[in-house]
């Protein structure tokens, strides 16, 4: 294998003719090139959405009520009904393997249109968010100052808030001190104790201009009583949200009175399935460009077994030569095997190569331009690259055998008297 | 040296058999130098073939140096040519993008000689020849009897037990053959065996025995008074 001699002479076979040699390599650079950038590419756009989920918990699921569409026990159709703040326990008490159940209130947003928060001469429309301290396990965000909401504040129904960088440059002069500072939410003061800036991309705006508040203290400023407006629920990393919800809505079907079969009086969003149809799409580009990028190679090593065999006809003469001269057909195999492979790996690398640079390229024009929609850090994993110059080695083996093979057939006299 | 008994061979074209070969009986000794003659047809190219293991025979006894040379795979076939013969060629075949040396040196390179002995043994044998300051020339920059002079290095450098020439002079003019018969004959005086195919009256009366050959089988052979090519080289 590391004979300089043969090298040498794979080196000067290879060279001969270059253009050859180079239009031969192109196939495979090609292929292994166009194998890389579309792996790269459904990597980007995949890490775009993903960057797009942020880091929400996706094993969650939202549940909010709605009409009954069946009359159940005595009571009619078209009922309205609220979740009540022990319903929390009792999806404990009877689904398992549950992470976090929060129950939420909220005003503004798609509620109501008008500005529902006053500081000083300053108002503004923004969410509000009647929340437990867990919500942010689930939500994530990023506390900038002061603090997010804790167990006494809900237990004390303190009237404190956690207000978004949105509604900080809307209500505060530059510079000003927020925290220790009161806002008026609906006509009731609040404590603003904290920061918040969530790093999703999607929410853009909107998810900055967000207020949170103790729930406790939310249900008594503006008179929700027990209610719950709608809960977030997420399931421990091994059990999957979409099976256990299912169960979930069962319960409360069964606490509030609603047909079994009533499937229209509980609404519920299931983050975990969206999350998954994204991923099987993902699944799915990858495999498409496994599959093009394949078969893209593939006619690249054709291109190089066609080569080999017009080289191993050319050289008919010089190989009936050398086994005159005694060069075993075992070592003419190998030869030209390994004038199949080098060729094959050579170009693979430098299609590796330029694919890699290709990708380094687009991630800082992506740097330079800022964030693009749904697209994000193309690049493609060791593991990807790897795999390639496996396939590439197999591929020169196969692409240089059936060459091999036609030059140790042709028996030396024969060889010779090709003149 | 030689020893080959009752040999037949013949050739499937399409549906008809030539029989080239018609039990050919040759003993060939030692140090001899030994000119197969026959007009074309004849078959002292098969025969040369089949003593170079090129072609195998169909049936027949075929001893080499004591050993038998029979249902030879073609990796045996390799080694035992590697070891045992020399080939010069009518067409020279010196492989063209290789310089001289790196062409002498060829079949220690299937020896297994060392880089370093090869390169020294090759430059040995070019001196022979006389073209040590052609060592690093491609086989194109030569003319045709510094070709052969190359390849009858080559044929040399694997020290084999006999040398084969089919028509070493056949491509080349009469002053140049005289020059390779010279050389030839010089590697004879040495006390190696030579076994030289040709077709010309003048290059097998250089040898030492004339074995003619007619429709596959020996007509004459008998030992004669060499002439010696130095007389014809100024």
């Amino acid at each position: 294998m590391f004979n300089k001699d043969r090298w040498k002479e794979i080196l000067e076979v290879l060279t001969t003719n270059w253009f050859r040699t180079v239009l031969t390599a192109f196939g495979v650079f090609w292929g292994i090139f166009i194998l890389i950038v579309l792996l790269a590419a459904g990597k980007g756009l995949e890490n775009g959405i993903n960057a797009d989920f942020g880091d929400i918990a996706t094993n969650t699921m939202f549940m909010w009520t709605r009409r009954t569409t069946k009359p159940y026990e005595g009571l009619p159709q078209d009922r309205r009904f609220e979740f009540q703040r022990e319903d929390v326990q009792t999806i404990r008490d009877n689904v398992p393997n549950l992470r976090f159940i929060s129950p939420r209130n909220q005003l503004g947003g798609f509620s109501s249109g008008g500005n529902n928060v006053v500081r000083g001469l300053n108002a503004g429309a923004y969410n509000v968010y009647g929340d437990y301290p867990e919500i942010i396990n689930q939500d994530p965000m990023t506390v900038t100052s002061g603090r997010f909401i804790n167990y006494n504040d809900i237990n004390e129904k303190r009237k404190v808030a956690i207000i978004g960088q949105g509604v900080r440059n809307d209500l505060y002069e530059k510079g000003e001190e927020v925290l220790g500072t009161y806002i008026k939410i609906q006509g009731v003061n609040f404590l603003v104790v904290g920061t918040y800036k969530k790093n999703t991309s999607d929410g853009g705006e909107e998810a900055q201009k967000e207020i949170f508040v103790p729930f406790t203290a939310f249900s008594q400023a503006f008179n929700r009583g027990e209610e719950v407006g709608w809960m977030a629920i997420t399931a421990h990393d091994g059990s999957s949200i979409s099976v256990l919800k299912e169960k979930i809505v069962q319960v409360m079907k069964k606490k509030h009175k609603v047909h079994p079969e009533d499937n229209r009086a509980i609404g519920y969003f299931d983050l975990y399935e969206q999350y998954n149809r994204v991923e099987s799409l993902f699944a799915g580009i990858r495999w498409i460009a496994i599959i093009v990028g394949t078969f893209v190679l593939i006619s690249g090593i054709i291109g190089v077994s066609n080569i080999m065999l017009i080289v191993v006809k050319e050289r008919t003469k010089e190989i009936g030569i050398r086994r005159a001269l005694g060069e075993s057909p075992w070592s003419i195999k190998k030869q030209i095997l390994m004038e199949s492979i080098f060729l094959t790996i050579i170009s693979g690398m430098t299609g590796i190569v330029f694919g890699a640079l290709i990708i380094y390229g687009i991630n800082s024009l992506l740097d330079s331009v800022g964030p693009v929609d749904m697209f994000l850090n193309p690049s493609v994993s060791v593991g990807v690259v790897a795999s390639a110059l496996t396939v590439l080695i197999i591929s020169g083996l196969l692409a240089g055998f059936i060459p091999a093979n036609s030059a140790i057939r042709v028996r030396p006299i024969e060889a010779l008297r090709n003149e | 040296m030689i020893e080959i008994k009752d040999l037949h061979k013949s050739y499937k074209m399409g549906s008809n058999s030539l029989h080239v070969l018609k039990g050919i009986n040759f003993t060939c000794e030692d140090g001899e130098l030994v000119a197969i003659m026959g007009s074309s047809g004849s078959g002292k190219s098969t025969l040369l073939n089949i003593l170079g293991m090129l072609d195998g025979a169909d049936s027949g006894e075929y001893i080499l140096d004591g050993v038998p040379i029979k249902d030879l795979n073609e990796t045996k076939a390799a080694q035992y040519r590697n070891k045992f013969l020399g080939f010069v060629f009518q067409s020279f075949n010196l492989i063209n993008y290789k310089n001289a040396l790196e062409n002498v040196a060829l079949p220690l390179y299937y020896q297994r000689v060392g880089r370093k002995e090869r390169q020294e043994k090759a430059l040995n044998y070019l001196e022979r020849v006389g073209l040590k300051e052609w060592a690093t020339h491609l086989p194109s920059e030569l003319s045709g009897g510094q070709k052969q002079r190359v390849a009858i290095a080559r044929a040399m450098a694997a020290e084999p037990k006999v040398l084969l020439a089919d028509e070493p002079t056949g491509a080349l003019d009469s002053k140049t053959s005289y020059e390779v018969m010279d050389l030839i004959q010089k590697i004879n005086d040495e006390g190696n065996t030579i076994l030289v195919v040709t077709h010309e009256e003048d290059i097998a009366h250089m040898c030492k025995r004339i074995v003619h050959l007619r429709d596959g089988v020996i007509v004459e052979d008998k030992k004669i008074e060499q002439v010696r090519a130095e007389s014809y080289v100024q």
